[in-house]
């Protein structure tokens, strides 16, 4: 304590001058608008300047929790996407008309999955037991005929591409009426076979093959190719031709899936007729 | 000693007042300002104990301050320049017989002298004092500019005062 007075007394001088200098500078920089706002701004710009490199360092350190949250920031982003969702409206067409009873009516869809590559190919569409579709439902594009629905679930369902050996469709050739099975025996996917055609009946290129409408399922009249060659004459009296597929199965994007609102009523009656 | 007192207070109040009733109304060039009130300090008697001048530095500076609207600038210069003061004394003292009560003035020290105590004291306060004022350094030669005209105008004006006060007390 002695020691901190003689050290006072001695500098005394120089200690006035620091507090009256210390007083002064504090009344420049508290009661000078001027002098307060630079020094505050100067300040300001060098704890910005240790700040930031701090944050620097802080992100660099925190750069996988960093990661994580924008990746999941990213999924929620992606969810939210209209490629994410499915649009459960559907405008399915129905017309009121008294004259006629309308049979068929066409859900729009989109194919979603398709191949033409292995033996039995399969379709999915991006619309299921929600939107109506049950299995055994045709389809078709705007060139004709696809398919048949094998299965369903509410949001999509499979579909049975023509070209799968397992299909069957029952169809004929408009000019003569005469009806045959096309069936897909693998190889080109441009090519069908229609097979049990009438021996006797003729036949020329280019002829075209339309859906006979003789089954439940595809409407009668759509369009499936054109004749490209009459292929056998077999022994048994049956002929076959291959079909050019009117339908590109490559790209195929936009399809309807047909739904057949008297189906009920003619299957209750073949069996009823069946059965006695 | 007396004498000496009322002689000092009379030169703080006129200094002040012409400070801030003429000097400071007429900005020369726009930002040329003599700060003649220095004087005060400069002519205080050459025993005037040190802490006694720091503490006449801060009542002036803030005295002025007050006038001027701009608390601590000039009293932070001329507390500094006071701060100087002793040092410079000690430093440029020309005879060893001083009397306590002897003031700094240009008959009994002589012109050159003189010139030289006042002009590292006008310096040392001006350039301390646009210092404050610009409160950075990025426009140093503005303000060193600045400084160096004042400087000009306040030698001057001490010069010319030295002559008319001394021959008025003689």
């Amino acid at each position: 304590m002695k020691n901190l007075i003689l050290f006072i007394l001695r500098n005394h001088y120089v200690l006035l001058f620091i507090l009256l200098e210390s007083v002064s500078f504090v009344m420049v920089v508290r009661y000078n608008s001027y002098q307060h706002t630079s020094f505050i701004n100067s300040s300001a710009a060098v704890a910005g300047q240790v700040n930031s490199v701090f944050s620097t360092v802080n992100n660099y350190l925190s750069l996988n929790q960093r990661n994580q949250e924008l990746n999941d920031e990213l999924a929620r982003l992606r969810t939210m996407m209209p490629e994410s969702s499915k649009i459960d409206t559907l405008a399915a067409q129905t017309a009121f008309d008294s004259v006629y009873t309308q049979q068929y009516e066409y859900l729009p869809c989109r194919v979603i999955s398709n191949s033409v590559k292995s033996a039995n190919n399969f379709l999915t569409l991006d619309i299921g037991s929600k939107h109506g579709v049950e299995p055994g439902m045709a389809v078709v594009s705007a060139m004709g005929a696809v398919g048949v629905v094998k299965a369903v679930s509410p949001n999509f369902s499979s579909v049975i591409s023509l070209l799968n050996q397992n299909l069957k469709i029952s169809a004929m050739l408009e000019k003569s009426g005469y009806f045959g099975s096309l069936g897909w025996e693998g190889g080109d996917y441009r090519i069908a076979n229609l097979e049990d055609l009438p021996g006797h009946i003729k036949v020329s290129n280019g002829d075209v093959v339309i859906t006979s409408g003789y089954s439940t399922i595809f409407p009668k009249g759509v369009m499936i190719g054109n004749v490209e060659s009459v292929t056998a004459h077999g022994v048994n009296g049956f002929m076959s031709a291959s079909v050019r597929l009117s339908v590109d199965f490559k790209r195929l994007s936009n399809v309807q899936v047909v739904r057949n609102l008297l189906k009920k009523e003619q299957l209750e009656l073949q069996e009823r007729a069946e059965n006695e | 000693m007396n004498n000496v007192l009322v002689k000092n207070i009379i030169l703080f109040v006129v200094l002040v007042l012409l400070q801030v009733g003429v000097l400071n109304q007429v900005q020369l060039g726009g930002f040329i300002n003599p700060y003649i009130y220095i004087l005060f300090i400069i002519l205080l008697p050459v025993g005037t104990p040190g802490w006694l001048t720091l503490v006449l530095s801060f009542v002036l500076g803030i005295s002025i301050d007050m006038f001027c609207n701009s608390p601590g600038i000039h009293t932070s210069a001329t507390v500094f320049a006071g701060f100087v003061r002793p040092y410079l004394l000690s430093s440029l003292m020309p005879r060893e017989t001083v009397e306590p009560t002897d003031t700094p003035n240009i008959r009994l020290f002589g012109t050159g002298w003189f010139l030289k105590y006042c002009l590292v004291m006008v310096i040392v306060h001006h350039v301390s004092l646009f210092m404050v004022e610009a409160f950075k350094f990025s426009s140093l030669h503005l303000i060193l500019w600045r400084a160096l005209l004042s400087i000009v105008f306040t030698m001057i004006l001490i010069v010319l005062s030295q002559f008319l006060f001394t021959r008025n007390n003689k």
